[in-house]
């Protein structure tokens, strides 16, 4: 099964409210998929500062931050410490199995600093923008472990997962995050993904887990990389993956939604002046506020549904 | 499209109902009670999009709920009358034996599926596989119906007042289909066939059960082409 959740803000003084619209839109799809939470989040402050890049981890040791600060900054007395601040170049912040680290560097430093600090860690997210949670186990329990009701921002998605083509672990959780600020969630399965993960190996793309999702969020972010926007890159998705999905495909600046040409996964779009949701059941979206006013569909199978910031 | 006012759709008035608000109870009870009803006329609030409302009904009863369901509303109704005044998820009124459900908004994919007796009217438009597998059942949509509707529907009429999706009637059987609008392409086997006046009258009679005025001259009828009932010998090598 697995459920889908999805917010889009269109009215800046709902950004405070992101938390906890995307915790009661939650309660809504956690009986489609009581295995793992993952869940990615767009502007909040606190999380992601600005000037600085936030990257995700699992399998992090209780000392990443320092390590990784050393590698970054040397170990000059003082020079772990943010000069214009007096606080920690680098911070760690647990939740769960996920551990975000942030630092006033490019995500992709700091994150080669992880890979180099703790080879045995992977990083499931990275951004300037984005924060990214992963976890095996029940939604309500992992929602109060990411503290989602807390969450400022702009946009957000969840995903609960049953899992189906790969085991229940953090690293199997969705979103799938592999380009900067980039998220896909999915909920169906992919019948060729192998072939196209070999495809993508021998262009040199490096895989993290054995899941298909990933592969779909791979070549995803190639495409974005070769200058594709989001609905091109996502008919091209259609045109080479096999069978049964409906994606969520956020960005810096993008909300996308498609559904595979026979739409046998769930999904509703709802769309408000004040913003624009996507849930697998209409349940998750029953208490957003104005849901009565709102535009609420289905989308068609095989076409891209875009929005943009 | 016209209103479905309560008397021009032949509908029931209810005698005054027992409220059952899913805030306070969960569907369960809901369920437990118009299973083995102590009244004959419910009125539910707060549904939210809860799944399996009112299913299983098994007595001439009548539910009315205020707001949207979840999946599989009124499934499996027998002999009960059920009003949705909002929207339904996947699957509402499936497998239905008898009785009515009409719902005032839109339904998910797969409204009326395997039906096999009863009326079940959708307001707005129903989505994809609308009366898939339909056996008996009679679907009268005000609004459109998404691609591939009534495939492999067996028997039953499908009205559609607006348009039909792609692969309408794919491998269809003895279902008639009766669309007022355009189609897009016909599934398998699925051919258009004259309007003659026993057709014109039936979808007359339809239409007022369900309140809706549209002249039944202004439809097209589809049906099975018959091609596939049998296994061709012929056609062996081609596989």
């Amino acid at each position: 099964m697995c459920g889908i959740i999805g917010l889009h803000l269109r009215d800046p003084a709902l950004r405070p409210e992101l938390g906890r619209l995307l915790d009661d839109m939650l309660c809504g799809v956690s009986e489609r998929g009581p295995d793992s939470v993952g869940v990615a989040v767009y502007g909040d402050e606190t999380r992601n500062p600005p000037g600085q890049e936030a990257v995700s981890v699992l399998r992090a040791p209780g000392d990443l931050d320092r390590a990784v600060a050393a590698l970054l900054f040397g170990r000059r007395s003082g020079a772990e410490l943010d000069p214009g601040r007096g606080r920690p170049a680098v911070t760690a912040t647990p939740a769960g199995d996920t551990t975000v680290l942030t630092a006033p560097v490019g995500g992709e430093a700091l994150a080669a600093a992880v890979h180099a600090a703790a080879p045995d860690a992977l990083v499931v997210g990275r951004g300037d923008d984005v924060v990214v949670y992963k976890g095996a186990g029940h939604p309500s329990d992992l929602a109060r472990t990411y503290g989602l009701r807390d969450v400022a921002g702009w946009q957000g998605l969840a995903h609960t997962r049953m899992a189906t083509e790969s085991a229940i672990n953090p690293e199997g959780c969705h979103p799938y995050s592999v380009g900067p600020n980039q998220c896909l969630v999915h909920n169906g399965s992919f019948s060729n993904h192998a072939t196209i993960r070999r495809e993508l190996v021998r262009q040199g793309v490096t895989f993290d887990s054995e899941n298909d999702t990933e592969v779909g969020a791979r070549f995803v972010a190639a495409c974005l990389a070769e200058g594709d926007d989001l609905e091109k890159a996502l008919l091209r998705l259609g045109e080479t993956f096999d069978g049964f999905y409906t994606l969520l495909v956020t960005t810096a600046d993008g909300f996308a939604v498609v559904r595979d040409e026979i739409a046998c996964k769930p999904a509703v779009i709802a769309e408000h002046p004040r913003w624009v949701a996507m849930a697998s059941e209409f349940r998750a979206l029953a208490e957003l506020p104005g849901i009565g006013e709102a535009r609420i569909f289905e989308p068609d199978p095989g076409r891209v549904y875009t929005w943009r910031r | 499209m016209a209103a479905l006012s309560r008397a021009e759709a032949g509908e029931r008035d209810p005698a005054r109902p027992v409220t059952i608000d899913l805030h306070d109870v969960g569907v369960r009870a809901l369920n437990a009670e118009v299973h083995a009803p102590s009244a004959s006329s419910y009125e539910v609030l707060n549904p939210q999009g809860a799944h399996s409302i009112a299913a299983g009904i098994h007595d001439e009863i009548d539910v009315h709920v205020r707001g949207h369901a979840g999946y599989f509303c009124a499934g499996m109704n027998q002999r009960g009358h059920v009003v949705v005044d909002g929207s339904v998820g996947t699957g509402v009124a499936e497998n239905m034996m008898s009785g009515s459900v009409r719902v005032r908004g839109d339904a998910s994919q797969s409204a009326g599926a395997t039906g096999r007796g009863g009326l079940l009217v959708v307001g707005g438009s129903a989505s994809m596989r609308c009366g898939i597998s339909m056996k008996g059942i009679d679907i009268v949509v005000g609004g459109s119906v998404g691609p591939m509707s009534a495939f492999m529907a067996q028997a039953g009429r499908l009205v559609v007042c607006g348009d039909a999706g792609d692969g309408l009637g794919d491998s269809v059987y003895e279902a008639r289909l009766y669309v007022r609008g355009s189609v897009g392409a016909l599934g398998a086997d699925c051919v258009e066939k004259p309007l003659r006046d026993e057709h014109r009258a039936e979808l007359a009679e339809l239409l007022a059960a369900a309140g809706l005025d549209h002249d039944p001259g202004e439809f097209r009828r589809y049906g099975s082409a018959r091609g596939l009932y049998h296994f061709t010998s012929e056609h062996t090598g081609s596989y």
